[in-house]
């Protein structure tokens, strides 16, 4: 009897811990420190202007970011003008004329970005029947999302860990899940031209793009945590208050 | 009041007496030796009303429809003025809500709260519980992420464990034959009506709680005025500070940590051809999640489920000790902290894939909660030797 419950308790330990080995062979991601993190996090407007550049430029081919427009990027430092030119590269489908013929149109600032295909199955079959996800909310729809962003993208190497077997059209990635993923690898080194001096290797287009992509996903960031510092500096405030105003008022309770 | 005023004032109060119940809160007398821990009533309290306020703000852009709700949680999000900060109120504020009751249920279970004449004010703060839990299942799937979508699959789907008329059930409550827009849809009329449904019991918990009045620290009834002082100021201040501390800690996480508490796969839009990996629930649900699991057999494990939150009705007569207080019963002290640590690790366990070591330990916490209920509380009742308890309140207060 006795032996049976060591025996179980013993099996459910293996299990237990075999589940944890399981869990870690996808990697932790790497940890970066980033200028939005913390209760004084910023955005880093330059980091993010290059991020949509490389977005514009690499990502926008096979992923979507519709819940940002055209008008967004006035937040992160573009003119109107520069906004105007940018939307322009894109097509929309125009209003039907009056033969009920739908046109296409160039992009105005109001607008969302524009898809790179029209609809699911379009962007299953140009990937080999993988999907590429929207990238609004990736930071924020994944654990630790700008880290785990970060390691996807600098994560690629070309030597497998010895027992991960890489399925056809996929690609060795330890920080994905099951360790492939069916993204190729998108970055390589110099692959855009940065105005400034910062260069295009794939570790800054990469943090560049994690600022961007963190930016997608809570525009609202930096007004939050600067009317966070307000709220509770005046809640501390309030609370000393009260506990004074408290302990006066029962001073005299015996 | 003379003259004029005061006849139109008797004329009002004989036909409805709003005057006397006014007359009521400022002479209301309460304990004067209460601890912090009686704030967590009045801060539930106003965790409600901020639910229902801000609730308010999101149901003026928010469409219950299923292709449209991601589309417009996010544009709340992104394009309503301070939209960010209403709808990371409300859903920061519903983890803090449960925080604050689950104290002041705690703090019921401490000093013997729900022992006599109290038992009526313990069973309509056990409604509120249950109100509340369908309340936040119901808007934790407005959002319709995957989480919303998979948890309402899986909470919903254990109504088909009933008998016979189980399947039934599930589809009525579906309104179709899987989750989707129909269930979507009355979700949100339901979650708009149960707050209000849940102020009515408040009411009604109140209003059982001025007949006799608040139990206090040493469990022993007010004998004397000198026990007591007027509610008025003595606990509006102190209430204050206890909204404060409440406060800072709700700001803390709505402006710093506003998705903490809730799960990265609420923000993948809805998707019913795939299954997220694990599907865990709100926090506030992890103990019962891991009692639904450590049964094998899907209606015994919804039964447990039920039966760990009905037993609390059971409370009054299980635990027959005549000392209230927890302060005065050594044994029940110890007792009473090993069943919080025992809550607290099912809700660890909750959080876990329901394998290896998870499941025994599932199993063993989950007996071990009922244990306490009906084995430990009424031997404790009958063998517990316990402390001398002071004459009065103002007795142990002088000390
Ligand atoms: C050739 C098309 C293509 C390009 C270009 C591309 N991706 Fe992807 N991406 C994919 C596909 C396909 C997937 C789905 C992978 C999977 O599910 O295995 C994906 C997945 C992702 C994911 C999701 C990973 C997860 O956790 O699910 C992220 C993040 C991502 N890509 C970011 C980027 C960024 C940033 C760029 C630009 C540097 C980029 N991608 C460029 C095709 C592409
Ligand atoms: C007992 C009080 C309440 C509780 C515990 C509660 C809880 C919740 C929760 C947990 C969510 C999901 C939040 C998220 O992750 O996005 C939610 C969403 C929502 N609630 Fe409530 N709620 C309450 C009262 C109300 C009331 C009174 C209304 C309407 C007047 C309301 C309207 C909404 C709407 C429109 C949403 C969807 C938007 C969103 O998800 O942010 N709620 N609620």
């Amino acid at each position: 009897m006795q032996n049976k419950i060591f025996k179980a308790i013993y099996v459910t330990i293996l299990a237990a811990v075999s589940n944890l080995a399981m869990a870690s062979s996808q990697l932790p991601p790497k940890q970066i420190e980033w200028s939005f993190d913390g209760i004084f996090g910023y955005f880093d407007k330059t980091a993010i202007q290059r991020g949509f550049k490389v977005y514009k430029e690499v990502c926008q081919t096979c992923h979507s970011l519709k819940y940002t427009s055209y008008l967004d990027l006035k937040k992160i430092g573009f003119s109107k003008d520069e906004i105007k030119a940018i939307a322009s590269e894109s097509q929309v489908d125009a209003a039907p004329n009056e033969e009920e013929v739908v046109k296409k149109r160039p992009a105005e600032i109001t607008d969302m970005f524009v898809p790179a295909y029209p609809n699911e199955q379009a962007a299953r079959s140009a990937n080999n029947g993988a999907l590429p996800p929207d990238l609004s909310l990736i930071v924020k729809a994944r654990p630790d999302g700008a880290n785990y962003l970060y390691s996807i993208l600098t994560g690629y190497s070309n030597h497998p860990h010895a027992n991960v077997v890489i399925d056809p059209g996929m690609y060795y990635n330890p920080y994905f899940a099951n360790q492939q993923i069916a993204m190729p690898p998108p970055l390589s080194q110099g692959l855009v031209t940065y105005d400034n001096n910062e260069s295009p290797s794939i570790e800054q287009m990469s943090k560049d793009l994690v600022h961007f992509l963190h930016w997608t996903a809570e525009p609202e960031m930096e007004a939050r945590k600067l009317m966070g510092i307000k709220v509770l500096l005046y809640l501390i405030a309030f609370t000393a208050i009260f506990y004074i105003a408290k302990k006066r008022i029962w001073k005299n309770v015996k | 009041m003379s003259g004029k005023m005061g006849k139109i004032v008797e004329w009002i109060d004989y036909r409805l007496p709003i005057f006397s119940f006014l007359k009521h809160l400022g002479e209301y007398r309460t304990p004067k030796n209460l601890s912090y821990m009686w704030s967590f009533g009045s801060i539930a309290g106003i965790a409600l009303v901020i639910q229902i306020i801000t609730g308010l703000f999101l149901a003026m852009h928010y469409s219950p429809n299923a292709d449209k709700a991601f589309q417009s949680v996010e544009y709340i999000m992104r394009n309503v003025n301070y939209g960010w900060l209403i709808r990371y109120i409300h859903a920061v504020g519903a983890s803090m809500f449960f925080v604050a009751v689950y104290a002041h249920i705690a703090r019921g279970m401490y000093y013997g709260s729900y022992k006599s004449p109290r038992e009526m004010v313990w069973f309509m703060g056990i409604f509120i519980f249950l109100l509340m839990m369908a309340t936040a299942f119901m808007g934790y799937v407005l959002p319709w992420g995957q989480m919303s979508f998979w948890g309402a699959t899986v909470i919903t789907s254990l109504f088909s464990a009933i008998p016979v008329i189980g399947e039934t059930i599930v589809q009525w409550l579906w309104g179709g034959f899987a989750v989707g827009d129909a269930t979507l849809n009355r979700f949100f009329v339901l979650h708009y009506l149960f707050p209000f449904v849940i102020v009515a019991v408040v009411i009604i918990h109140i209003i059982a709680l001025h007949i006799h009045g608040s139990n206090n620290p040493t469990g022993v009834e007010v004998k004397t005025k000198k026990d007591t002082v007027p509610f008025h100021p003595y606990y509006t201040i102190k209430d204050f500070v206890g909204f404060g501390a409440f406060f800072l800690i709700f700001a803390y996480f709505v402006f710093y940590q506003p998705n903490y508490l809730g799960h990265p796969d609420n923000y993948i839009e809805a998707n019913p051809m795939v299954t997220p990996e694990h599907i865990v629930p709100e926090w506030y649900f992890l103990p019962f999640y891991a009692m639904l699991r450590a049964i094998p057999d899907k209606l015994g494990g919804v039964m447990t489920m039920l039966a760990s939150i009905l037993i609390l009705f059971l409370l009054p007569w299980l635990d027959s000790s005549k000392v209230k207080s927890g302060r005065y019963r050594p044994v029940f002290k110890v007792c009473f902290w090993i069943f919080i640590g025992n809550v607290m690790l099912l809700g660890y366990i909750g959080g876990k894939p329901p394998e290896g070591i998870y499941v025994i330990l599932g199993q063993f916490s989950t007996f071990y909660y009922f244990t306490h209920f009906l084995l430990i509380l009424p031997l404790l009742g009958k063998y517990e030797k316990t402390l001398e308890i002071p004459k009065s309140i103002s007795d142990d207060y002088a000390k």
